[in-house]
């Protein structure tokens, strides 16, 4: 889509960033350098065709991959129905990245989300305390080392399997 | 005399409270009846889906989209099943996208008519509750005509539906729409010009349409405030494109138009209905792709094939190619989407529920500072929550 291409173009040209841009099933992913990204997200939102709204931020982790943690900014257009989505990866350990609250409030809880589940830290977020696990766990669920707690519904005589183990997981096609 | 001290007063509302809608708990900073603050605290209906989501196979996570969102069910499920769709590349056959559209907008009048019934008897409206559970209940029989289930029903499947329409789904459909818009006209009658009403929600829950893009607001919350964004004419899918409806716009952003927007969804949803039942043709109802839905039984007679694909299917399940989608469909609350990583197995890297209560909930405080703390209940009703949405 040349709207999202412009939009790319634009942001390159200003903030000089080396852009990784990919297409996947026509939606447009751009990778960033983590200590960049927040200039990157301001250049999409100061772009004509902007101002662009934060519809997500949210984070995933590719352990034992490195590096382990990306964030993931959906960014949308509602004037132009363009989305773009951008991605910084973090390491492993002690990941911190800027904090998105500064361009758009809606990042606030979205940020404390994904610090709850991943332990990605975020400067410069005013508040950034667990808020949907509660506030004395110990330990970040959805990485993907802690395992999922599941226990097995004990009938009578029959303690039938946990789901997950019933498909078990196979290996990517190749 | 001495010099007086003022302090303000910080009251807990929640998270078990009848007029929370779910299980939210809201603290509020009070001076007087006056907020002056009002901070939400989620996470107790918390159940883990999206890492549960992590640990299933693309089929059995059926399930789990209409826990997610409970209210509108089938919304919820074709979500998650036009983001499998989209990973895969697969299209559902016409028959099915029509049945489809159908059930969602079936799906949104339901959820409108509990925001209706709960809102009302939040302000004491008692008896709109009654009837707009009464009309829901119509739709409901419906849905289990249809799939077996009231409400969690796994009916839209990856590629299409579970079954077959039952042989007279058009004609129960054409009662149900039928009857409503008198439903409707009633419940306009009982509160547009109700003196009561008006004065509840005109001018509360002010959300101006700078704060309502900021905070990532959608759906009738955005709407109220003069922004026209609605994700089924911006990002058209499953066939949207093809219907001609409009989408409610209101001027103020306070209670009272979202109350409007919501009711004009409701005549706009019953015209979608209307145009797609013109719509069904005979035909499949899920993709006739093997790799992607299973062969009828029939074929499994006949055909090595078949036999190998049902065994590959429900023995690993499908396996889509290494990627990441994100698929946007227009709940009742605003934007829902499914963000699907794939890492080529038959389990997904991650399923990112984008939830439209979770960001239209951080808005609250803005709309609620400065106001009554009577005021509280009304901008909650209006932002329209599902705690299982947000919480997840």
């Amino acid at each position: 889509m040349s709207a999202v291409g412009d939009l790319v173009a634009r942001a390159q040209q200003h903030t000089g960033v080396a852009l990784d841009v990919t297409e996947f099933r026509g939606e447009t992913t751009v990778t960033v350098p983590a200590e960049r990204v927040l200039d990157v997200l301001g250049a999409f939102d100061a772009a004509p065709g902007g101002p662009l709204v934060l519809t997500d931020l949210t984070a995933l982790d590719r352990h034992p991959h490195e590096p382990r943690f990306e964030v993931v900014y959906l960014l949308t257009a509602y004037a132009a129905s363009v989305r773009l989505r951008v991605r910084a990866r973090l390491p492993g350990d002690s990941p911190v990245i800027a904090s998105a609250t500064g361009l758009w409030p809606a990042a606030n809880w979205l940020e404390r989300e994904v610090f709850d589940f991943f332990g990605i830290r975020f400067d410069g977020h005013p508040n950034l305390t667990r808020i949907l696990m509660p506030d004395d766990w110990e330990g970040y669920p959805l990485r993907r080392d802690v395992p999922l707690t599941e226990e097995p519904v004990e009938f009578v005589e029959h303690v039938p399997k946990v789901p997950s183990t019933i498909i078990p997981k196979s290996p990517p096609r190749s | 005399m001495s010099s007086g001290r003022t302090e303000t007063l910080t009251i807990n509302m929640g998270p078990q409270h009848p007029a929370t809608h779910g299980v939210l708990r809201v603290i509020l900073e009070l001076e007087g009846e006056v907020v002056l603050d009002a901070v939400p605290v989620i996470g107790y209906l918390h159940t883990g889906f999206e890492k549960e989501m992590e640990t299933r196979t693309y089929h059995q996570n059926i399930v789990f989209p209409a826990r997610i969102e409970y209210l509108a069910t089938f919304i919820e499920e074709t979500a998650y099943c036009l983001a499998v769709e989209k990973l895969l590349g697969a299209a559902p056959p016409p028959r099915a996208q029509v049945a489809r559209v159908i059930l969602m907008e079936l799906s949104r009048i339901a959820s409108h008519l509990v925001w209706l019934g709960t809102s009302a008897i939040d302000l004491n409206v008692t008896s709109v509750f009654i009837y707009c559970f009464d009309d829901r209940e119509r739709i409901l029989d419906l849905f289990e005509a249809v799939s077996g289930q009231r409400m969690m029903h796994g009916y839209v499947r990856i590629g299409g539906l579970q079954w077959d329409l039952p042989e007279d789904f058009e004609a129960r459909v054409r009662r149900i729409i039928e009857a409503l818009p008198a439903r409707v006209d009633e419940y306009e009658a009982l509160l547009t010009d109700n003196l009561i009403w008006r004065k509840r929600t005109e001018g509360i829950a002010l959300l101006a349409p700078a704060d309502a893009l900021r905070y990532g607001c959608t759906g009738p919350t955005l709407r109220g405030s003069g922004v026209s964004y609605d994700v089924r004419k911006a990002f058209p899918y499953g066939g949207y494109e093809q219907y001609e409806f409009d989408v409610p716009l209101g001027k103020n952003g306070d209670a009272f138009d979202r109350y409007k927007i919501r009711m004009e969804e409701i005549r706009q949803s019953i015209r979608i209905i209307q145009q797609a039942l013109g719509r069904i043709t005979p035909g499949p109802w899920i993709v006739e792709d093997r790799k992607v839905a299973l062969p009828p039984r029939h074929e499994l007679v006949r055909s090595m094939e078949a036999v190998i694909h049902q065994f590959k299917l429900v023995s690993e399940g499908i396996r889509p190619p290494v990627g990441d989608v994100y698929a946007a469909v227009e709940s009742p609350r605003g934007e829902k989407g499914y963000y699907i990583v794939s890492d080529g197995s038959n389990r997904p890297l991650r399923v990112r529920v984008r939830s439209a209560s979770f960001n239209n909930l951080q808005a609250l405080p803005v709309m609620v500072r400065g106001g009554y703390i009577a005021d509280v209940v009304v901008a909650i009703a209006s932002i329209d929550i599902v705690l299982g949405d947000v919480d997840r």
